[in-house]
């Protein structure tokens, strides 16, 4: 019983990091539905996106380092605080502007090559942003706090111990990041099926030239896209920043959104969520049972742990072998 | 000569209006190769202007022209009595010029209805939030380009295949569903590029006949390019003939069928 209860804060605390996952694969699939093209960038733009967040939150003078080594002055700090919805509503604004930048220096250039010339530009992308974070805002770790409450939420602890004689851990931070997914999402789905835009969107992704005959603008599609990821890698970037801090590290994040496609399709939002969930629930579920020495140990005689590290690695390689579209993919069908 | 604003009365007795596409001296360049060699001609308003020649002739070209897909280097196109800057063919498609393609575009992924309901896109025009939540004007829209759309469906008889995904129809079923959604436009000129390239006896019977239904229910000119001679005469009132990028005639079928450059065109004379 008392595994039970564990278990079953395992799998809670697992379904909220699943959310977060969700949220930076989210971003990922957006851009491959409206563009075919793989956004190696995306979890640098969530990095950058949070960079600048404390960048303006704190008053810091962009480029400062640069700055003060060229002119030997001693600038750092505007010395104001602005306010986080405001930060956030003009980090919005750095993004798009990062579309808008995005499309006409390079999408604009590579218009009809393969996937795979736009794959390793996006490569290029990554690479830059993160030079440009670093140079715009300096590579030390930043805490990140824009208001959102954290720590172990105590009405649940009390509540479950009331409850089950045992109390749940789990993180207010968790909780807020799940309801403000639920409600990105919902967002995202009103805009891609009812809206004129997310029709037009879904037509760009699958003809350039059948959009182009019913009067959708290509370049104004790929701005929005673009501006759209940019949106929520910074709301992935504020809950992954205020979890863990505002590091450079964040940008690997991405990579764990690989397996999250490859179970849940690059093609599919809900998708991307169930895939998200999966991956959460199921690393923290294996390293539970594996580590425990009554449950493993008493079955297998061992136990293993840190499995965490290589777990939705191995299901994105079964998932490869036996669904290579993933659950929600659209099926590929090479007709000859 | 006819007069830009006069019209004419074809064999049938329709009535056939003033000038709607003027092209004006056209010459179209890939690199060092003439297609389009100082083309001009017209079209007007709701007759059936067929564009033929052989193979390589330029058609295709000319009618990427017309909808913004090419950029002509030298040459005018009025439309509507302006002068048309150059365009992009999202541009071209918002003033109400519609096209279908000879290698079919299609959204493969979406169902038919959902693909002829991008062809009303622009037409939408409640905000952005309005739609996002289903609220105020843009139900009311909603419903009405529901109504159109469905009116085009039974018109072109594709009401059991509404649902089905595109990318499952055969061949001449989803040229019928191009079509569909370059209807659903609601168009002042609709293109038609090779409408019946590939289809058999009956389908080109049938497309035959939707094209002329169109034409007569909906008053919608109508360039098109066909390749089948039989076709053309039937269907058009007036005809275009390229050969090697050059225009060699230009009038009502039985005028073009008695043309010696177009016969020899035809017949293979040697160019030289």
């Amino acid at each position: 019983m008392d595994q039970l209860l564990y278990g079953s804060e395992v799998l809670i605390n697992g379904l909220m990091t699943g959310v977060m996952y969700s949220l930076v694969a989210l971003g990922f699939v957006l851009i491959y539905k409206a563009s075919g093209v793989f956004n190696y960038a995306q979890g640098v733009m969530a990095l950058f996106a949070a960079l600048t967040l404390v960048g303006i939150m704190e008053g810091q003078v962009p480029f400062a380092h640069l700055i003060n080594a060229m002119f030997g002055t001693h600038v750092e700090s505007f010395g104001w605080n602005v306010p986080a919805l405001l930060a956030i509503l003009l980090t919005a604004g750095v993004m798009v502007l990062l579309a808008i930048l995005i499309e006409k220096l390079v999408l604009q250039h590579l218009v009809g090559q393969e996937p795979i010339i736009l794959f390793m530009a996006t490569i290029g992308l990554a690479y830059f942003l993160e030079g440009l974070g670093d140079v715009m805002w300096g590579a030390d770790v930043k805490t990140l706090d824009v208001g959102l409450p954290q720590g172990i939420s105590e009405s649940i602890e009390q509540a479950t111990n009331d409850w089950f004689g045992y109390g749940f851990f789990i993180d207010r931070l968790d909780i807020w990041a799940t309801i403000i997914a639920a409600i990105l999402v919902a967002a995202l789905v009103a805009f891609s099926q009812y809206t004129k835009q997310g029709r037009a969107m879904r037509a760009v992704a699958d003809d350039h030239q059948a959009a182009l005959s019913v009067g959708i603008s290509l370049q104004f599609i790929w701005i929005m896209v673009w501006s759209i990821a940019g949106f929520v890698a910074l709301v992935a970037g504020i809950m992954w920043g205020t979890k863990s801090g505002v590091q450079f590290s964040l940008s690997l994040i991405a990579l764990k959104a690989l397996p999250v496609l490859m179970l849940g399709g690059f093609t599919s939002i809900p998708g991307a969520i169930v895939g998200g969930l999966i991956i959460g629930v199921g690393e923290k579920l294996f390293e539970f049972i594996m580590s425990s020495p009554d449950l493993a140990g008493s079955w297998f005689g061992f136990t293993i742990s840190a499995t965490e590290n290589w777990f939705a690695y191995v299901l994105a390689l079964m998932f490869l072998v036996f669904r290579p579209q993933g659950l929600f993919g659209e099926r590929i069908i090479e007709r000859v | 000569m006819l007069d830009e604003t006069e019209g004419y009365t074809t064999a049938d007795g329709r009535q056939i209006g003033p000038v709607v596409m003027d092209l004006r001296n056209i010459t179209l360049r890939f690199g060092g190769v003439e297609a389009i060699k100082n083309i001009s001609f017209d079209i007007r308003q709701g007759e059936i202007r067929a564009i033929i020649g052989p193979n390589g002739a330029g058609k295709s070209s000319m009618l990427n022209v017309i909808s913004g897909f090419y950029v002509p280097q030298e040459g005018e196109v009025w439309f509507k009595g302006y002068r048309r800057g150059p365009m992009k063919p999202y541009e071209v498609a918002r003033l109400g010029i519609a096209r279908t393609f000879q290698n079919i575009a299609l959204f493969d992924g979406m169902s038919v209805l959902d693909n002829i309901m991008t062809g009303r896109l622009n037409k939408v025009k409640s905000g952005f939030f309005s739609q996002a939540l289903w609220w105020g004007r843009a139900e009311a829209e909603e419903i009405a380009n529901r109504e159109q759309v469905e009116k085009i469906i039974d018109f072109l008889e594709i009401q059991n295949i509404r649902k089905t995904p595109v990318g499952r129809l055969p061949y001449g079923l989803k040229k019928r569903v191009e079509l569909a959604r370059a209807l659903a436009a609601e168009p002042q000129l609709l293109l038609l590029d090779e409408p019946m390239a590939g289809m058999n006896v009956e389908e080109k019977e049938d497309m035959s006949r939707f094209i002329l239904d169109v034409n007569d229910e909906f008053g919608t000119t109508i360039a098109l390019i066909e390749h089948d001679m039989g076709v053309v005469m039937d269907l058009s009132d007036r005809v275009v003939v390229m050969d090697y990028g050059r225009k060699i005639g230009d009038g009502t079928p039985s005028e073009v069928r008695s043309n010696q450059e177009v016969i020899d065109a035809y017949l293979g004379v040697s160019h030289d």
